[in-house]
């Protein structure tokens, strides 16, 4: 009898652990995002509209181009398209970088595996801000970079505030989220795999196609949505690096919050939120069809 | 490694740690200069501990980040025995993905999210300003409960369930043998999580800034701050200091993960001499 009973009351004791954190998530997790949709449909005496939301879609201004005249552009389309081009950009980068590297250090000693992994995490700890600041400082035209090329009598070469500048940044920033997903994928791989296919004549390229990549998968999706998200929705590396020329989709969120526009920050959030859900289904997917196959 | 792999191991350091070396070196500069070295100096060091307003940033931030990793930490391993409990799929699900939210939704969106909200709120109660040291705190206490529960889930997984039951069996009460059987297998865990939580909340710039109050400023909001106008050597003695405090950490968590691998060794041999 005493047994049960203290069964049961472990059972409430279980259930009383949850509690405090169910609250905590409704109240913090789920109900602010149901305030970013309310306030996206809402104008500033909280009465519904969809002004913001066809304010995002239809805002246009004047932009001059090389050629010197003036072309009328969707603002905020323009944006939103420039970020995307930027973060995927970024993000293969990070891809054919790190995928190399990932291969590597799984195939390494298990000692060198881990200071390798250590080594790589440490970047990711410093202030993000701060080591954006020192790229800043690299690339500047009279930054180090420069000259070092001018030692060697190269350059100078102009990049500050281009968009290749602004990329270097988010690679820089972002490229351990990439490492390390697919390196934990392929460090459980068996190796018996690749020594069997390697026995049935499959040559190291064949090794590589048929056998690595299809098991890693997993390891490159999480990769790409977790190196894609944080560069899609930046707003400090384009101000510092790209001179505040090039506005990305994170800048627009920002400087609106800054003039306390919060409905339309919270239309171009919400709009943010609607496309990366439908990214991330999609290569979620992506990666289950493949691995079905 | 083949001597390409190590060419290439050495070039991806060389990327990372290009930037951190140049940071390193030049806040030991005499003069102003971010790119010339001209001689050795501590004169920016110096400079860093007469600045009143970023050392009471750091204070501000260690502050927030004792208060949030603690209270993350405590919520989260409860958290996470609760839900290592759960029977009912729906509801597990329900809490994974309510779980992952924070983890992928981008920082700018959770900070917005939380700021609307606690403007929103303020608002009703006529409050001017909303935003404090407490809802900051309730921000960095949001997005570093799912990195905890994340740790201490799996270790609650490897865990023997006859370990508490024999413990009760024997005359504990649950709560004691929760603390006295369960807490001790599944340490490794916490302790992880509570150091990611606390370097996850020293590190956070983008939810802070957007749900900071005027008064209370982090070190993160004060380097934006700072980097609005030129910057001087002084921000680089201070991400010299951060970078030692951060590998410091990084030694700590990495010497209690061994601990942690050898508990599991210890395990698996008892295992397999049981069998």
């Amino acid at each position: 009898m005493k047994e049960k009973r203290s069964l049961r009351r472990a059972r409430v004791l279980e259930s009383l652990c949850l509690a405090p954190y169910s609250v905590w998530a409704v109240l913090f997790i789920v109900v602010p995002l149901l305030f970013v949709a309310y306030y996206a449909f809402t104008d500033n005496s909280f009465h519904f509209t969809l002004g913001n939301v066809t304010r995002f879609f239809t805002a246009t201004s004047k932009v001059s181009g090389a050629d010197g005249l003036d072309r009328e552009v969707h603002t905020y389309l323009l944006i939103f398209g420039r970020s995307l081009k930027l973060a995927v950009i970024s993000t293969a980068i990070c891809l054919l970088m790190g995928y190399p590297a990932a291969y590597i250090i799984a195939r390494a000693s298990d000692r060198t595996q881990k200071v390798m992994i250590t080594l790589i995490m440490i970047p990711m700890w410093m202030n993000f801000l701060i080591r954006t600041y020192a790229w800043m400082t690299i690339l500047q035209d009279t930054g180090i970079l420069n000259g070092f090329l001018g030692f060697f009598g190269l350059g100078p070469v102009h990049i500050i505030g281009t968009e290749a500048a602004v990329v270097i940044g988010m690679v820089y920033d972002y490229f351990p989220y990439m490492i390390l997903p697919i390196y934990s994928v392929m460090a459980k791989m068996d190796v018996k795999l690749l020594e069997a296919a390697r026995d049935l004549g499959c040559g190291g390229l064949g090794v590589l196609r048929r056998v690595i990549f299809p098991l890693s998968l997993p390891g490159v999706v999480s990769g790409i949505i977790m190196v894609l998200i944080p560069s899609i929705s930046t707003f400090y590396i384009s101000q510092k690096l790209g001179n505040g020329k090039f506005y990305l989709i994170g800048d627009a969120i920002e400087s609106q919050y800054a003039a306390n526009n919060l409905h339309f920050a919270a239309a171009i959030a919400f709009i943010l939120m609607i496309v990366l859900l439908a990214c991330m289904a999609f290569m979620q997917r992506f990666a289950n069809r493949r691995a079905a196959v | 490694m083949k001597p390409a792999a190590k060419v290439y191991t050495a070039l991806i350091l060389l990327f990372l740690f290009a930037p951190i070396a140049i940071l390193l070196v030049f806040s030991f500069n005499e003069a102003k200069s971010l790119s010339v070295f001209s001689g050795f100096s501590l004169y920016w060091y110096k400079e860093l501990l007469r600045d009143y307003e970023t050392l009471n940033s750091v204070r501000n931030t260690l502050l927030l980040a004792l208060s949030a990793a603690l209270l993350s930490t405590i919520m989260g391993t409860a958290a996470a025995v609760g839900i290592d409990r759960l029977r009912s799929r729906v509801l597990r699900a329900a809490m994974d993905t309510v779980t992952n939210i924070p983890m992928i939704n981008p920082d700018i969106i959770t900070g917005i999210s939380l700021m609307l909200m606690f403007v929103f709120v303020g608002r009703l109660f006529g409050a001017a300003t909303s935003l404090s040291f407490w809802t900051m705190l309730i921000a960095h206490v949001t997005f570093c409960l799912p990195y905890v529960i994340l740790q201490v889930l799996p270790k609650l997984r490897q865990m023997d369930r006859s370990l508490p039951e024999a413990a009760m069996d024997l005359g504990c009460t649950p709560l004691k043998a929760f603390f006295k059987v369960e807490v001790p297998e599944i340490l490794p865990g916490i302790v992880t999580g509570l150091i990611m939580a606390f370097t996850l909340s020293l590190d956070d710039f983008v939810i802070s800034y957007f749900t900071a109050g005027n008064g209370f400023q982090t070190l993160p909001i004060r380097i934006y701050n700072m980097t609005k106008k030129t910057v001087t050597p002084k921000m680089y003695a201070l991400a010299t200091i951060i970078f030692f405090v951060i590998l410091a950490l990084l030694l700590i968590s990495n010497l209690s993960d061994r601990d942690d691998s050898q508990i599991l060794e210890a395990e698996r041999q008892k295992s397999a001499a049981l069998n």
